[in-house]
């Protein structure tokens, strides 16, 4: 089961839920990875849903496209990565008439940058539903150098960008997507503790 | 009086000075013997003369100097003034309420004359002399944020008040404790909050808030916080703190006196009147240790703080690893004897230290 519980965190941390059927006119649906599984879930409770449903999927490695696909939603369109996507998305919800619900399954990173295209192309909050699926990774923002380490899954990790060793600090900004990631052996260089996976 | 602007720097070489006036007037934080969060909010309707506390926006010896630190910062990284498109109203706003403040209180330093919306700006010590029309940016070399306070010291959030909440939309930050404008802005209340330690279960932030979102037009609000800083270095950034961290290991009991500072923010709450934004200033004010021992009652009380401060919060404020060398040497100038209530030094009443 790709379901992962939170440990109680910090007010600026989101908190996800559970995706459920709504009443719409439309309705469209972006996921990756295990994301998929709260999708088909949310198949199951309302057959009439995917005749009116746009699916955005990105398969990162996982094989449930032809199970997406199977559920016969209006449009589907699998893309490589999310940036890759991110147009897409960005003309589907500027395009979107009013009544359009979204939904947003899978990790931390999809969730936060499709809610950050969603809000700003202004889908109301109450419009918008998420649910965590699959990797507890983290995206993170170097706070030295600004550059985004998508996926990380061990803290501490190294920049990608300018490969200084990073601790993950309990502060995420919505704006970014992103949790902070600060210098951990500022103090004592050199000093960088073995890394452990994040949650253990 | 004419305040003597100093000549001094806050990096590389460090010759930042308080004079004995400077240290007289430093806003000790502390009216009791120990220190724990609270809504620690009055009134900001001036104070004693000379204080700190008695202009709107004070400005000391260090004016010039800190605004060449500020101008070095931004050439590093302009994303230390940030301001999303909805605020610049408030930028205008803020414009207005610094020129009009400065102007009345220092009029000897600045000055304002206003022709309709033909404005002319006289900021002496600055050697600044610019007419601009209000409301038009296209007449100031950047956005009316950045103008006016690459001229006043402290950082500035800008705070937008929508939905019952404050939202952190704008801001000039370069001389903050160790926080990031860019990360938190578009943050509201309670999230740039969030890495706070115990005040959110306090209720501290509850309460804050609900006082913040209330303030009036004309009735601004202040408070103090504090932190630690080894040298006077104004500008410990994240995004610098994998530069500027290494100097928090250099303490030693012969260094500390001149090394290391408390640092103490002057922050102000001002409601702005077209935007109905909050203008948030904070002023930073530092002094060595060896200035605050050189009063008597400082000494004892910044002893006793540091000494019983829960460690919740002296790791948060980045100082846990030089407490004990902290206490020390401040432990020399703490004799046992009473203080006197309330912040002030007290220099005529308080018994010189009987050690
Ligand atoms: C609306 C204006 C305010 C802004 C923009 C603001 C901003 C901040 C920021 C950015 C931090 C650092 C958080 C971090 O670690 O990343 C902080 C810390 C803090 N703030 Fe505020 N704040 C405001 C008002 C208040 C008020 C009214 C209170 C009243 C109690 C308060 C209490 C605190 C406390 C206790 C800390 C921890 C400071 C320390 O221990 O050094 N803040 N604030």
């Amino acid at each position: 089961m790709s379901k992962f519980q939170f440990p109680e965190s910090i007010a600026s941390r989101p908190v996800y839920g559970t995706l459920e059927p709504r009443p719409g006119k439309a309705h469209l649906m972006i996921a990756d990875a295990e994301g998929a599984e709260a999708i088909l879930e949310l198949a199951s409770q309302d057959a009439a849903l995917m005749a009116k449903t746009h699916i955005i999927y990105i398969p990162k490695g996982t094989d449930f496209s032809e199970k997406l696909r199977a559920l016969k939603p209006a449009q589907f369109y699998e893309g490589p990565s999310y940036d890759a996507s991110v147009q897409r998305i960005q003309k589907v919800l500027g395009d979107a008439h009013m009544g359009l619900q979204v939904y947003l399954a899978g990790t931390e990173g999809l969730m936060g940058q499709a809610m950050n295209e969603a809000v700003s192309a202004g889908i109301p909050a109450s419009a918008i539903q998420t649910e965590h699926r699959g990797s507890v990774a983290r995206r993170m923002q170097c706070v030295h150098c600004k550059g985004i380490t998508e996926d990380v899954v061990t803290d501490p990790f190294v920049c990608s960008h300018c490969g200084l060793n990073l601790f993950v600090r309990d502060h995420y900004s919505r704006r970014l997507a992103a949790f902070q990631g600060v210098c951990i052996d500022a103090e004592d260089p050199g000093n960088v503790p073995e890394p452990v996976e994040l949650y253990k | 009086m004419t305040i003597q602007f100093n000549n001094e720097t806050f990096r590389d070489d460090y010759s930042f000075r308080n004079s004995d006036w400077a240290i007289k007037r430093f806003p000790f934080p502390f009216h009791e013997d120990s220190y724990m969060y609270s809504v620690n909010m009055e009134q900001h309707r001036g104070g004693p003369e000379g204080s700190v506390y008695e202009k709107r926006f004070d400005v000391d010896e260090h004016y010039l100097s800190e605004m060449q630190d500020r101008a070095i910062v931004l050439a590093e990284d302009p994303l230390r003034c940030q301001s999303l498109p909805h605020m610049t109203l408030a930028g205008w706003d803020t414009l207005e309420l610094i020129m009009v403040s400065k102007s009345e209180d220092y009029p000897e330093l600045f000055e304002l004359h206003r022709d309709g919306n033909r404005w002319r700006w006289v900021n002496k010590p600055m050697k600044i002399d610019h007419t601009f029309t209000f409301l038009d940016e296209t007449t100031l070399p950047c956005g009316p944020l950045e103008y006016i306070t690459r001229q006043t010291q402290g950082d500035f959030a800008v705070l937008d008040q929508r939905d019952e909440m404050l939202w952190m939309d704008a801001g000039m930050v370069t001389t903050q404790a160790d926080w990031s404008l860019d990360f938190d802005i578009g943050m509201n209340f309670f999230e740039w909050h969030a890495p706070v330690p115990l005040a959110h279960e306090m209720g501290i932030f509850k309460r804050a808030l609900k006082f913040l979102l209330n303030v009036q037009q004309g009735a601004p609000a202040r408070r103090l916080n504090w932190t630690m800083t080894v040298n006077p270095l104004l500008d410990t950034s994240p995004e610098n703190y994998h530069k500027w961290g290494i100097q928090k290991t250099t303490l030693t009991p012969e260094n500390i006196g001149a090394k290391q500072h408390l640092r103490v923010e002057l922050q102000t709450f001002f409601r702005l009147p077209r935007s109905n934004a909050l203008l948030f200033p904070i002023r930073c004010y530092l002094i060595a240790f060896q200035d605050i021992v050189t009063v008597p009652k400082w000494g004892r009380r910044l002893h006793r703080v540091v000494r019983d401060l829960p460690e919740e919060l002296a790791t948060y404020k980045g100082f846990i690893a030089n407490r004990p060398v902290m206490l020390d040497y401040l432990s020399q100038y703490d004799d046992g004897l009473p203080t006197s209530p309330g912040v002030w030094p007290d220099l005529e009443t308080e018994p010189p230290l009987a050690k």
